[in-house]
């Protein structure tokens, strides 16, 4: 199986689509056809879903995909952090209860990691899970937990042992949402939106078949999901829309899309929207301003230039090449980017960029620009620790002094309130 | 487009920095940039024997290697990277480049194969004082006389001018188009003097032709006018190569530098401010260097998906890499402290190289207005 060529996956998948795809059947059975045939997630083991091929063929088996229009199994949004994390650290019962509703997207999950107390030092974790009764009963709050609003389970990360070092007395679980014990209020941003929610949890329920890795072995499960999260952010993550063409299984696919992509609105905004500069400066009569030329120049090359870099890290992965450093700067590069195009559009807009909706002369759009780029060099993680990253595992440079790693938790200076 | 390098682009690579880290360490670039002639003979004739460089990009029509644009940047890189005095850049870069674009076969024939083999060193005598390099600009101007021309004018920042054996210029046709020309260095009526840079690694030349009997590379105004903008094109992509090379360089050695230094009692790559900066350092080089293999990529015709010209390229990845070594050498000798202020020490030398880049050839600011004039929008 996994020493077949390209030019052999290409025609099984084709065969197989050809035989079995049907816009007109419902998402959720086709989806589970995909998932009985291993097309879906051709990565995954044969075992769970998938076909053991090498990752470098999953782009080969959604390009026969793409010919057809044929839609796949669901993998936007937090689930598919949920999905590696239950890939690589769960058990079989975990696996089995989860694997499927993920892929057919019945189910859909958050992240609950992030607390008031610890953003850039999710370790720091105060939300506590205690073992009574046979059962883990959660207290605490999560913040910046996207789709929460509407997720089934939770990817949650507690504090098991306030007696261990910081990352020793964390243990990871999967949380069932629906239940008394967790109430989800929806947090408003600077730019109006409201794309994220705070989780409370009072005496909130998990089962002990539900913790996912060994206990106090939180963090080295949460750091899984983690990577596969910052892959997510490196500024080639495509905002699907959903196919236009006519058919049940479109419109089905159309409303889980909307569904999962409503917090995310405004994400290409937080981008900058190089892609709106050269039409912006036109439209607003600025396009031979000098001035104005060359921050849009700089800007369309920075963005150029990350987007660039951003593929010859694909590429180098692809040819299973060591990851040079490229492949590190992604994160980092989309700030620069979003920075240099949002000083961009303030210089076109002139005295427009003191207005916002209908007023700004772009229905918004570049208020929404102005206001949301501050977003991106905070959120999966600052700038500042990109910078720690890079410097220490990239660069080889010493780590930072710290004061939290060599005394019990309980012991460890932090915040008194959120 | 492709995204990586093959396995002998690789290993081309690897095999010019090992023949320059040896033949050409810091010590070398000291010792030849004190030197009249600027640089190695047996450094240049090495090259051009052993290892092909002058050859590189030269069809194997006229002695040269034939290969392309991504190959002979991966050289100016590596040139670049070790700061070597040469005449590659202003003969197989520059002039070599003008004539392969301008000349017309016999011309090709006569002229390309003697700088392939290195024998010859050639010159691109094109930039004006006041002009640049922005060729709607440039005043010297050409007179046909009997079967040939006679040149006039000033050019200036000839890049290995006192070097070269054979000079190739740009001059204005008598009905206002450009012509590129090319004559012996040694020519009646053309006057050279050495001009004093402060990179004492990249030596510039004036020239004033006055009365210069030179031979017209192909024909017709607009040929000469193509020609040149390819010409620019490619310096410019093999540029952002070279500034690539030096700003790694520059980048690696602070690190190396700043891991050693011991201040307050630990080593100051331990600070935060340190390391930070380090990153963005990492971050502006490594952009600057997608720009730079892109557009050689795209000089390369590898162009499936490629939606801009290579000119708006050419430049885009000019302008990055310019400003990126200026800064990169910037806080390299931030980096290095008080020491870094030093002629003895060697982060000087890659700054004087990176300020001088970013002049040659044209301003940053220039070439991002020159990007977005070609830009298709």
């Amino acid at each position: 199986m996994t020493d077949m060529t390209e030019e052999q996956v290409r025609a099984e998948v084709r065969a197989w689509l050809t035989e079995n795809w049907d816009p007109e059947r419902g998402l959720v059975e086709w989806r589970n056809m995909l998932i009985g045939s291993g097309w879906g997630v051709p990565h995954w083991p044969e075992e769970w879903h998938g076909r053991g091929l090498p990752v470098g063929m999953t782009p080969v088996v959604e390009e026969e995909f793409d010919k057809l229009g044929a839609v796949g199994v669901a993998k936007m949004g937090i689930r598919t952090l949920a999905a590696a994390t239950i890939l690589e650290h769960g058990t079989d019962l975990h696996k089995q209860r989860f694997l499927r509703g993920i892929l057919t997207g019945e189910e859909t999950w958050c992240q609950l990691f992030s607390e008031p107390g610890s953003g850039s030092d999710l370790a720091g974790a105060v939300t506590r899970a205690d073992f009574r009764d046979g059962k883990w009963i959660v207290n605490g709050q999560k913040v910046w937990n996207t789709s929460a609003h509407h997720a089934d389970f939770g990817l949650l990360l507690a504090r098991t042992d306030w007696d261990a070092v910081k990352h020793q007395g964390l243990s990871y679980f999967l949380l069932d949402m629906r239940q008394p014990g967790v109430e989800v209020h929806q947090l408003r941003q600077m730019n109006g939106h409201a794309s994220f929610n705070q989780v409370f949890f009072t005496d909130a329920v998990v089962e002990p078949e539900y913790r996912i890795g060994g206990l106090g072995e939180g963090w080295k499960v949460a750091t899984t999901t983690l990577m596969h999260e910052r892959r997510g952010a490196d500024g080639v993550r495509r905002y699907a829309t959903g196919s236009d063409r006519p058919g049940r299984i479109y419109e089905e696919e159309r409303a889980e899309v909307a569904t999962v992509m409503a917090p995310y609105v405004w994400y290409p905004q937080r981008t900058g929207r190089a892609d709106l500069l050269i039409e912006r400066a036109r439209a607003a009569g600025r396009w031979d301003d000098p001035a104005v030329r060359q921050e849009v120049a700089k800007a369309l090359t920075l963005a150029r230039t990350a987007e660039w870099t951003a593929r010859r890290a694909r590429e180098a992965q692809q040819m299973g090449r060591p990851q040079g450093p490229e492949g590190s700067i992604g994160k980092l590069a989309a700030s620069v980017v979003a920075r240099a195009c949002a000083k961009a559009h303030t210089m076109i807009a002139g005295a427009d960029a003191m207005l916002t909706g209908e007023d700004d002369g772009t229905g918004g759009v570049v208020a929404e620009i102005l206001v949301s780029t501050p977003a991106i060099s905070i959120a999966g993680g600052t700038d500042e620790i990109q910078r720690n990253i890079i410097s220490e595992r990239i660069l080889s440079m010493p780590k930072e002094p710290r004061h939290d790693t060599d005394r019990p938790f309980r012991d460890v200076p932090r915040n008194q309130v959120g | 487009m492709k995204f990586s390098f093959s396995e002998e682009q690789t290993e081309f690579r690897n095999m010019l920095r090992r023949f320059l880290q040896d033949r050409s360490p810091t010590s070398e670039v000291r010792r030849v940039m004190e030197t009249e002639a600027g640089y190695d003979r047996d450094v240049w004739r090495m090259m051009a024997e052993e290892l092909g460089v002058t050859a590189i990009h030269i069809p194997e029509a006229y002695g040269g290697a034939g290969f392309g644009v991504s190959e002979l940047a991966i050289a100016a890189e590596e040139a670049g990277r070790a700061l070597l005095p040469s005449p590659f850049f202003g003969s197989t870069v520059m002039a070599a480049t003008a004539i392969a674009e301008a000349g017309d076969d016999a011309q090709k024939q006569a002229l390309l194969p003697g700088i392939a083999g290195g024998g010859t060193i050639a010159a691109l005598a094109a930039a004006e004082p006041g002009a640049g390099w922005n060729a709607d600009a440039f005043a010297a101007s050409a007179s046909p006389a009997g079967g040939s021309w006679r040149l006039t004018g000033r050019k200036s920042y000839v890049l290995d001018g006192m070097a070269a054996d054979l000079v190739v210029t740009a001059a204005r046709l008598p009905e206002g188009g450009l012509g590129l020309f090319c004559l012996p260095a040694d020519s009646a009526g053309l006057m050279r003097r050495p001009l004093q840079s402060m990179d004492p690694t990249r030596r510039l030349a004036q020239m004033d032709f006055d009365g210069a009997e030179a031979e017209l590379l192909g024909g017709g105004p607009e040929a000469g006018a193509s020609a040149w903008a390819r010409t620019l094109d490619i310096a410019a992509v093999c540029l952002a190569g070279e500034m690539v090379g030096g700003a790694e360089r520059l980048r690696e050695d602070a690190l190396e530098y700043v891991s050693m230094r011991m201040q307050f009692g630990r080593s100051i790559a331990s600070f935060q401010v340190t390391k930070h900066k380090a990153a963005d350092m990492l971050l502006e080089v490594e952009l600057a260097k997608a720009a730079a293999y892109y557009a050689a990529a795209a000089a390369d015709g590898d162009d499936e998906e490629v939606d801009q010209p290579l000119t708006a390229l050419a430049s885009l990845a000019k302008a990055a890499a310019s400003d990126t070594y200026m800064q990169t050498a910037i806080h390299a000798v931030q980096m290095h402290g008080g020491i870094g202020f030093t002629h003895d020490n060697d982060t000087q030398l890659w700054f004087k190289r990176a300020k001088s880049s970013e002049a040659f050839l044209g301003s940053a600011a220039d070439h991002r207005e020159r990007m977005l004039q070609h830009w298709n929008a």
